[in-house]
Formats: C-alpha cells, sequence, structure tokens
C-alpha cells in the first residue's frame, strides 16, 4: 500500500485558542478514513488544514510522500499559487454545498476545469456529463442549483470536486446541512466512491457509515487523536471515557448485531 | 511656472473662513432640523392608505426628489418672488430649497422604516386596544425611528455639503469665503484645499460615528 | 402676474442642447468612474495594508467634501499646481469621475462582502486563485445585487453636474441661467428646465424601481 496523505505533528492556534495539538495521521491509497470527534474537538479544521484552506500554524503536510512548503530556518513558508495546484489535488465537499448560484450545474462542475485546469470546452464537458452520471444526476445538468434539492446539490458538489480529477477527496460534514430524508441518496454516493477505490477523509456523524463503509476511525478531542482503530472495534468497544460520553450522546444510532 | 505658495494667508484670515463657516452651520442647523421634521410628516403621510393625505406627500416628495437641488434653490431665488411677490434672499432662497429637498428625502427614509416593521406589531397594538395613532406613535415609531438612524445620519452629512450650493446665490458661507480670499490674493490652491481641508475635518468623524451606530444598531438586532 | 411660455420655448433648442452636454457629462463620468470605483474597492479590500488605508483614505475624502468644493478645486487649483489646462469640460468630467467612483467603490465593496464566504471556499476548493475567484464567481454575483445601488448613484451624479454650470460650462442649467438672463423671464425659463429635469429624472428613478422590483421577485438580494 503507498502511502498518499500525511501529517506530522500539525498544529494549528487561532489567535489564543490552540484547535490541533499535534495530529500525526496517514492515510494510504484506497482508504476510507472517518473522523468523529464532537463539535470543538477539532476535525474539521484538521480537514481545512489538509488542503490548505487553514494555514497550519506548524506541523507538516505530506502528499505522495512530499511536503507541501518550503522550509526555511524552522518556518514553513506556503506559496499561494502552489496551494492553488495543491487544492486540485485534493478535492473537498462543503457542509453547505458551496454551489455556485449563478452557473448551471454544468457549468459548475466545468468551471475549475476550464479556469483553473485549463482544458477546453469539449472535454472538460464530457468529463462533467461523466461525473454527474457517477452522481446519477445527467438529467439536472441545466438546472440552476437554486432549482435542486439539498441531497441533489451535494452530489452536483461532489461531483464538481470529482472533475478535477483528485488523488483523495476531504468530505467535511456533507449531511448535517441536509433534511433526515436526503441523508440517505448523499451517504449511498460516497459509499459508492468508497467501493471505486476513491481515497477519503470524512467528518461525519453519520455513525453508520463510519461503520460500514470506513476502514478506519479516528476519534478526535480537543485538538488530538484520542482513539484510532478499525470502526468494527472503535465503536464496540470504545477505551475511554469520553468516547464513551460521545457514542451515547449518538444513542438514536444502534450497531447492527 | 513659478507659483508662490501662501499658506501665511489662509492662517491670517481665518476669521474670514470662520466667519463663513458660522454661515454653514446656520444653514445646516435650520435646513438639517426643519427638512427632518417636515419629511417626518409627509412620510407618515405618505404612508396613510387615505387618498387625500398619501397623494399630495407623494407628488411633493417626487417633484423635490426627482429634480437637482440647484435649480430647487436658483428656482427659489429668481423664480419664486416673481410668482408671489415675495423677495428671497440668498438666505431664503437657499434654505427652501434645502429644507424641501432633504423633506422628500427623509420622508422616504421614515416611511422605508416604517414599513420595515413586521405586521405583528401594528396587531399586537390593536389587540390591546390602541387606536392607529397610540400604534403609530408608541409601537411602531420608536423601533422605526431607530433603525433609519443611520440613513437619516447619511442625509444630515449630504444636506451639510449641500449647503455649499448656497454661495451660488451669494449666500456667505465656507466656500464663498474662500472664493472670497483666492480671488483677492491669487492663491486658489491653498484656499480651495483648505475649505475642502475643513470639510473633511468636520464631516469624516461624523461618518465614523455613522459606522459605529450602524455596526452597534446591526449588533443589537440580532 | 402672467405666464409667457414664449421666450421658454423659442429658446428651446439651446436648452436642448444644454441637456446634451449634461448627459454627455454624466455618461462621461460614469466610463471612468465605475472601473475607477471598482479599482479602489479592490485597493480597499486588499490585505496590503497600506494601500488598503490609501484607498480608504481617498474614497472617505471625496465622499465627505462637497462636489462644488471639487469642482472649484480641480478648476481653479488644480491648473496651477500641476501647470495643465483645464476647460471647464475636463474639470467636469475629471471631478465627477473620482467623486462619483468613490461612491461606487462604496458600493463595489458592499457587493462583494454581501456575498457568502462559503462561495469563496468553494472556488478556492476547486483550485481557484483569489482573482480567478473575484472575476468567475465573486463578481458576477455581486454585480446583479448591486444594479439598484448603481442607477440611484447615477441619478445623483445626474443631479449633481448641474455644477459645472458654476464654472461656465454650457449644460442645461447654465444655458438656463443664460436664457433667463437675455430673455427677462426667468420664472418660465426657470421653471420649463425643472420640468425637463424632473422628466428625465423621474424616468430613470422609475426604471430602477421596476428593475429592483423584479429582482425582489426572482429572490435576487440587494445591496445599497
Amino acid at each position: 500500500m503507498t502511502e498518499l496523505v500525511r501529517t506530522e505533528s500539525l498544529h494549528k492556534q487561532f489567535g489564543e485558542l490552540e484547535v490541533l495539538k499535534g495530529i500525526d495521521l496517514s492515510v494510504e491509497a484506497g482508504e476510507t478514513v472517518v473522523l468523529l470527534g464532537s463539535s470543538g474537538s477539532g476535525k474539521s479544521t484538521l480537514l481545512r488544514c489538509i488542503n490548505f484552506m487553514e494555514l497550519p500554524t506548524s506541523g507538516k503536510v505530506y502528499l505522495h510522500g512530499k511536503a507541501v512548503g518550503t522550509e526555511t530556518k524552522g518556518q514553513i513558508k506556503y506559496n499561494e499559487s502552489h496551494l492553488c495546484s495543491v487544492r486540485t489535488k485534493v478535492g473537498m465537499v462543503f457542509q453547505h454545498f458551496n454551489l455556485f448560484p449563478h452557473m448551471t450545474v454544468l457549468q459548475n462542475i466545468m468551471e475549475g476545469q476550464r479556469t483553473v485546469l485549463k482544458r477546453n470546452a469539449a472535454d472538460s464537458k464530457e468529463k462533467s456529463m461523466l461525473q454527474l452520471e457517477r452522481v446519477g444526476l445527467t438529467d439536472k445538468a441545466g438546472e440552476y442549483p437554486s432549482r435542486l434539492s439539498g441531497g441533489q446539490k451535494q452530489r452536483v458538489a461532489i461531483a464538481r470536486a470529482l472533475a478535477m480529477d483528485p488523488d483523495v477527496m476531504l468530505f467535511d460534514e456533507v449531511t448535517s446541512a441536509l433534511d433526515p430524508e436526503l441523508v440517505g441518496e448523499v451517504l449511498k454516493t460516497m459509499r459508492q466512491l468508497a467501493d471505486e477505490g476513491m481515497t477519503m477523509i470524512c467528518v461525519t456523524h453519520e455513525l453508520g457509515f463510519a461503520y460500514h463503509v470506513a476502514n478506519r476511525v479516528l476519534f478526535l478531542n480537543d485538538g488530538t487523536i484520542l482513539e484510532e482503530g478499525n470502526p468494527q472495534q472503535i465503536l464496540r468497544k470504545p477505551e475511554t471515557q469520553r468516547m464513551c460520553e460521545f457514542l451515547e450522546g449518538h444513542s438514536l444510532f444502534k450497531l447492527p448485531d | 511656472m513659478e507659483y508662490n505658495w501662501d499658506f501665511a494667508t489662509i492662517f491670517l484670515n481665518w476669521r474670514v473662513y470662520w466667519f463663513g463657516l458660522q454661515g454653514t452651520l446656520l444653514m445646516f442647523a435650520v435646513t438639517v432640523t426643519l427638512g427632518m421634521f417636515g419629511g417626518l410628516i409627509i412620510g407618515v403621510l405618505r404612508y396613510l392608505k387615505h387618498p387625500l393625505a398619501a397623494w399630495p406627500a407623494r407628488t411633493f416628495v417626487e417633484i423635490f426628489r426627482n429634480t437637482p437641488v440647484l435649480v430647487q434653490i436658483i428656482w427659489f431665488y429668481y423664480a419664486f418672488p416673481i410668482l408671489t411677490g415675495i423677495e428671497t434672499s440668498p438666505f431664503l432662497a437657499a434654505a427652501l430649497g434645502i429644507t424641501l429637498n432633504t423633506m422628500a428625502f427623509s420622508a422616504e427614509i421614515y416611511r422605508a422604516g416604517i414599513q420595515s416593521i413586521d405586521k405583528g406589531q401594528w396587531e399586537a397594538g390593536k389587540a390591546i386596544g390602541m387606536n392607529f395613532r397610540q400604534t403609530l406613535w408608541r409601537i411602531i415609531m420608536p423601533v422605526a425611528l431607530k433603525r433609519v438612524l443611520p440613513a437619516l445620519t447619511n442625509r444630515g452629512i449630504e444636506v451639510f455639503k449641500m449647503s455649499t450650493l448656497a454661495s451660488v446665490v451669494a449666500y456667505v458661507e465656507t466656500l464663498n469665503q474662500a472664493k472670497l480670499i483666492a480671488d483677492l490674493n491669487y492663491n486658489p490652491i491653498e484656499s480651495y484645499t483648505a475649505v475642502a481641508l475643513i470639510f473633511f475635518v468636520v464631516l469624516f468623524p461624523i461618518v465614523q460615528a455613522t459606522y459605529a451606530l450602524e455596526r452597534v444598531l446591526k449588533r443589537g438586532d440580532e | 402676474m402672467e405666464w409667457d411660455f414664449t421666450p421658454a420655448l423659442n429658446n428651446i433648442d439651446i436648452l436642448l442642447l444644454g441637456l446634451v452636454n449634461t448627459l454627455k457629462i454624466t455618461g462621461l463620468s460614469l466610463c471612468f468612474g465605475i472601473p475607477l470605483g471598482l479599482l479602489m474597492a479592490l485597493s480597499r479590500l486588499s490585505e496590503f495594508r497600506p494601500l488598503s488605508m490609501l484607498a480608504a483614505f481617498i474614497i472617505e475624502f471625496f465622499r465627505t467634501t462637497p462636489p462644488l468644493v471639487q469642482l472649484f478645486w480641480f478648476f481653479f487649483a488644480f491648473p496651477i499646481l500641476f501647470n495643465v489646462n483645464m476647460t471647464p469640460f475636463t474639470t467636469a468630467i475629471v471631478t465627477f469621475s473620482i467623486q462619483s467612483s468613490a461612491f461606487f467603490a462604496e458600493i463595489f465593496r458592499s457587493g462583494i462582502q454581501s456575498i457568502d464566504r462559503g462561495q469563496w471556499e468553494g472556488a478556492r476548493a476547486i483550485g481557484m486563485t483569489r482573482n480567478q475567484s473575484l472575476r468567475r464567481i465573486i463578481l458576477p454575483q455581486a454585480v446583479k445585487r448591486m444594479i439598484p445601488a448603481f442607477m440611484e448613484r447615477s441619478i445623483e451624479l445626474l443631479k449633481t453636474t448641474t455644477l459645472v454650470s458654476t464654472i461656465a460650462y454650457t449644460d442645461l442649467m447654465y444655458q438656463a441661467n443664460d436664457i433667463a438672463q437675455k430673455t427677462f423671464r426667468p420664472l418660465e425659463v426657470y421653471t420649463v428646465v425643472a420640468l425637463i429635469y424632473f422628466v428625465l429624472i423621474f424616468c430613470f428613478s422609475q426604471l430602477s424601481i421596476v428593475i429592483e422590483r423584479r429582482m425582489a421577485r426572482s429572490g435576487e438580494g440587494t445591496v445599497h
């Protein structure tokens, strides 16, 4: 197995507040990793540091074994245009979709390919339609996002990220803003991606998804990784008091027998 | 070209500017007070459903919002006396133009403020037995006025700047005095820069205060 | 007192010529003022402190000083200071372009800031640079919201152009003064001119109200 993403003693501070207190994480190609944790545990920040939506205060992120940024005298400098190219390889899907309302579904998916990757119109259109097929929304290509349901919007957002041919996909609580009956279709799409061998790091509260789809589950608490392991083991027999409490808070979820 | 910088004259003539600034302040005080009180009445009339109240108010607002204030001032200075036989001094003509203009603009601000209040407030007033007037002045207006305060201060700043137009009919205010000094001493750069700075110094703190006020009110709304 | 509109109507061609000049100044000042306003807004939003502070100062200065003072400054002081020749026409264009750009800058800024942060993030996440995000994602959405405020400001500009009559540029106001003096009928002349301004501005503001309503109906927010 080849390592795709690795973080090394990653720290992130917002002013006085230390959100990440040294995260060491390694994700291999084809793996699906789920990050659990209560709000404020730092899981979203960790995700946003991996594609540099937030710049880490210290520590390193490696992609394909190569550290991002250049180090001089212990200080890591990030070049914005290099980060842009990193972000094309690390796709991200957001809680609130962030689709572009002034563009149709097709234009949304083509935008990054045209503007950033400089693909020609025909190629990017073909590619976009392929991704739309993957998420099952070919018939919505000409619609504007405002005409879609939340679940459909999120699937378009997934297609938009996939169209950039990312090596790894980050999912930041992508079902949290959805009506309960729409959660299923998005999870189904994500599961399908995992089955196809996409490398995925997901922040989610869907324990069922974690249990059935994840190869590995990490439990974050107060900026550190408190527990880590395969979902069957970690969700059934949590070792720490903190994680027990967290799972009790999600009592609606019943583990399969 | 050789230009002899002459800031000394500006400082030596500070009384001339001060005299002008007094004229500006007088014009501002009169027009902003009358304009904003008058505007309140027009704004409320505009909100009433009765056609005899709403239509004249609407006509007034449209006429004075949709003509340049300079045209209004000139009209009151040259045309109004012929029409009515009443002589208008430069002060009166300018004050009339600016006041009526301010009434029209602030009326629309008040009206928008009243309209922004939730219908439930009117119903709540009615439900405890208040009549229209009581509800308007005791329930609706206090909230509406607070809401439109930033827009009113902005209008006030515009009115202050507008006072310079009175110089066109030879009312003695700051710009007029600057022109006087420039013509007498051949130092237009210094004298006109000075008048620009005077306005900036007076208005800049007020503009900043308006921004602060907007932020405070926005926070209060949440 | 008897109304007699014949002197005013006999000179209507001169008045209309003035109207053309009024529109010319308004139009040209908009052509320069809007791009300049965008430039100032972007400078003000820049993360480079000195640039954003300079832009903020210029914007505030031109918003807090009376346009008539600015006009006089550019007409009487500017030519001596920089040893250039300023006709009433160029003075008007320069003054009103800069003056209105300060107001347009604030409209641009509030338009850009009204766009949800998620739009910037969505654009960044697919690898767009700040410039690409601004040009392709943020501005197209922001400009739409700014249209009513743009129109309102343009109408204000149209009214402000009457000031050029004080430096003897032959706009509608100037022609009115001229004819009123020559015919000794200020009442009729100024009333006719007020009417011309009214019809012009009233039509523009009705148009902007229609546009704003249509946008409100399509669920599009607006900024002021």
